[in-house]
């Protein structure tokens, strides 16, 4: 079988994410910035294909462009879309915004000119066909740990929600 | 090229393992023009099955017993005014029905008609396929809000609750199954479809049956969900015709609408091939374990060739009933030419190298017909829920039943 990560399919999934993610933030309504992230995960899942992790895309579909995304959207619908339009921005949190972005992008550039020494030259291939095993193995042995902490974040959280939401339980 | 071809002939994958592009575009091409036509039948055979639930006659006019009805429809649909409301978002408006479409007709890319008749096999085949029918969701939501006008909103709201909802039961009832997948020697299991059908093969028993009764309730959990995920009845409330006119496609006219309901009767033809891959065993025929040997292995491969004969006599005593009226001479030719042609394929898939070919599609489509017609019946018995007691069905007793039935099998599988 000849490999399917082409770079042709690199550079057209990585401008899609960009793409998509230049439209998140400068389209005015809520609703076309949150389709387009939908649109940059997906691309982003097919990134992860690339890597040879489907389970890891395979779950970014389902979680983020099928679940989380629909419920974005769900509580966006419901905003008054038109009155947020009009509004202006009064806070100035660009100027922090843009630093923000303008370290993160130093630091990007820098690993990548100096990146080599960082990283493994050759990270061990892990066969694509007992992939979603090893990651069941990682989570549960290596780092099971981790794991268990962040599923009981999740559920404080789960449980905040609910108490939240209802007076009376 | 012509090579290439030929040589897949001989090779026992998918055309996607295999890597054979000519063959992957022709098995596309099949699968993409026979669930239209699966669609069209099942529309045709839904009103028709309705109609006799309620005592009537149903489409009579349109040909034999309406049997041209879905096409007359189709006509009439693509030759309809294609309206978009006014202050509709037209952008999203346009993509809404298309993404439905893609979602469902998407799937079909992993479903296993056979052990080699599928398009191709990924190694997260039960991944890909929650996956993508779980974006039809995003469709139904853009649909609605693209709308600009109450009640597809309204209607959005509520399907994107469900869908959200029993996607949960859903995926643990699936998981429960997968699960099972990996109870051999080795201890590893599969996500592949393919490999989910050749598991319960090897295990020599449907996951309907195993562990009983723990995989017939997470079948069952599965069958209430999958009739939720695609918005029919008793769960149709997003277009619940009394409260919300049509629902999130209220705005909808010709192409688009027609659109949308392709894009749900794949959905559902999709979600079925899910659950008869799971735990009906996929393209496997009945008892494989108990009735072997080589006669009966002749004896179910010969039901393809006399079920579509009994078509074919059928659509003779059709033809003999006919009024002997001038008026109905050209639908008494077609109707004799239909079942003549039903027989010829009948007589075609006796001969031995079709019916090894074709019997594992057959058992296949032979299990999704039965959740088709499932889905119809459910249609005509039951009465709509109402919101609230939806949503307590979805999370307060499917989802704990479907945790509790993870659970068990997990433990009754380490013990034994």
């Amino acid at each position: 079988m000849t490999p399917v990560a082409t770079p042709f399919f690199f550079y057209f999934l990585a401008a899609l994410t960009l793409l998509s993610a230049l439209l998140v933030i400068t389209r005015k309504n809520a609703v076309h910035s949150a389709l387009a992230l939908i649109l940059g995960l997906l691309a982003q899942s097919g990134l992860y294909l690339m890597l040879y992790a489907p389970f890891v895309a395979g779950v970014q579909i389902i979680l983020y462009a099928g679940g989380i995304m629909v419920l974005f959207l769900f509580v966006i619908m419901l905003v008054n879309l038109d009155r947020s339009q009009k509004e202006e921005q009064f806070n100035r949190q660009w100027v922090a915004g843009s630093l923000a972005a303008i370290a993160l992008g130093g630091l990007f550039v820098a690993v990548f000119i100096k990146g080599k020494a960082l990283f493994p030259a050759s990270s061990a291939q892990i066969a694509e066909a007992n992939n979603t095993q090893q990651v069941g193995e990682l989570l549960y042995g290596q780092y099971m740990f981790a794991f268990e902490i962040a599923s009981l974040l999740l559920l404080v959280a789960i449980i905040g929600a609910v108490v939240m939401a209802k007076k009376r339980i | 090229m012509l090579d290439s071809v030929i040589s897949y002939l001989g090779s026992n994958t998918t055309p996607g393992q295999a890597g054979n592009v000519v063959w992957a575009l022709i098995y596309i091409l099949i699968v993409f023009g026979g669930v239209s036509v699966a669609v069209m039948a099942m529309n045709w055979l839904e009103r028709k099955a309705l109609a006799h639930f309620q005592i009537r006659l149903g489409p009579m006019r349109v040909g034999p017993h309406g049997l041209l009805q879905p096409i007359a429809d189709a006509i009439k649909l693509l030759t309809k005014e294609d309206i978009i409301p006014e202050r509709a978002d037209r952008l999203v408006f346009w993509i809404a029905p298309l993404i439905i479409l893609c979602a469902s007709f998407a799937v079909y890319v992993v479903i296993p008609f056979g052990p080699t008749h599928a398009i191709t096999d990924l190694n997260i085949g039960i991944l890909f396929m929650l996956g993508v029918s779980s974006l039809s969701v995003l469709g139904v939501v853009m649909a609605g809000w693209a709308s600009n006008s109450h009640y597809p909103l309204i209607g959005s709201l509520r399907s994107s609750a469900q869908m959200i909802s029993y996607e949960v039961a859903m995926g643990m009832a699936v998981v429960s199954a997968i699960l099972m997948t990996s109870l051999n020697r080795s201890g590893t299991g599969t996500l592949s479809m393919i490999g989910i059908v050749e598991a319960q093969q090897r295990q020599q028993i449907w996951y309907l049956f195993k562990f009983f009764p723990l995989g017939f309730i997470a079948f069952v959990i599965f069958a209430i969900a999958m009739v939720a995920e695609t918005n029919r009845a008793p769960f149709d409330l997003p277009e619940a015709e009394s409260e919300l006119t049509a629902g999130f496609h209220t705005e909808y006219s010709g192409l688009r609408w027609s659109l949308f309901m392709l894009g749900e009767y794949a959905a559902m033809i999709a979600v079925s091939s899910i659950a008869v891959t799971l735990w009906l065993g996929g393209w496997l025929r009945p008892f494989p374990n108990a009735l072997t040997g080589a006669t009966w292995d002749l004896v179910f491969s010969l039901f393809p060739g006399f079920l579509f004969l009994i078509l074919a006599a059928v659509a003779g005593v059709g033809v003999i009933r006919m009024p002997k009226h001038p008026y109905f001479r050209v639908q008494t030719l077609g109707l004799a030419g239909f079942g003549f042609v039903l027989g010829l394929i009948g007589l075609v898939l006796f001969a031995p190298p079709v019916r090894d070919r074709i019997q594992d599609i057959f058992w296949f489509t032979a299990k999704v017909g039965f959740f088709m017609y499932m889905y119809i019946w459910y249609r005509a018995t039951f009465p709509r829920y109402r919101f609230d007691q939806l949503m307590r069905v979805g999370w307060k007793v499917l989802l704990p039943i479907s945790i509790a039935v993870l659970i068990g099998t997990a433990v009754v599988g380490v013990v034994f």
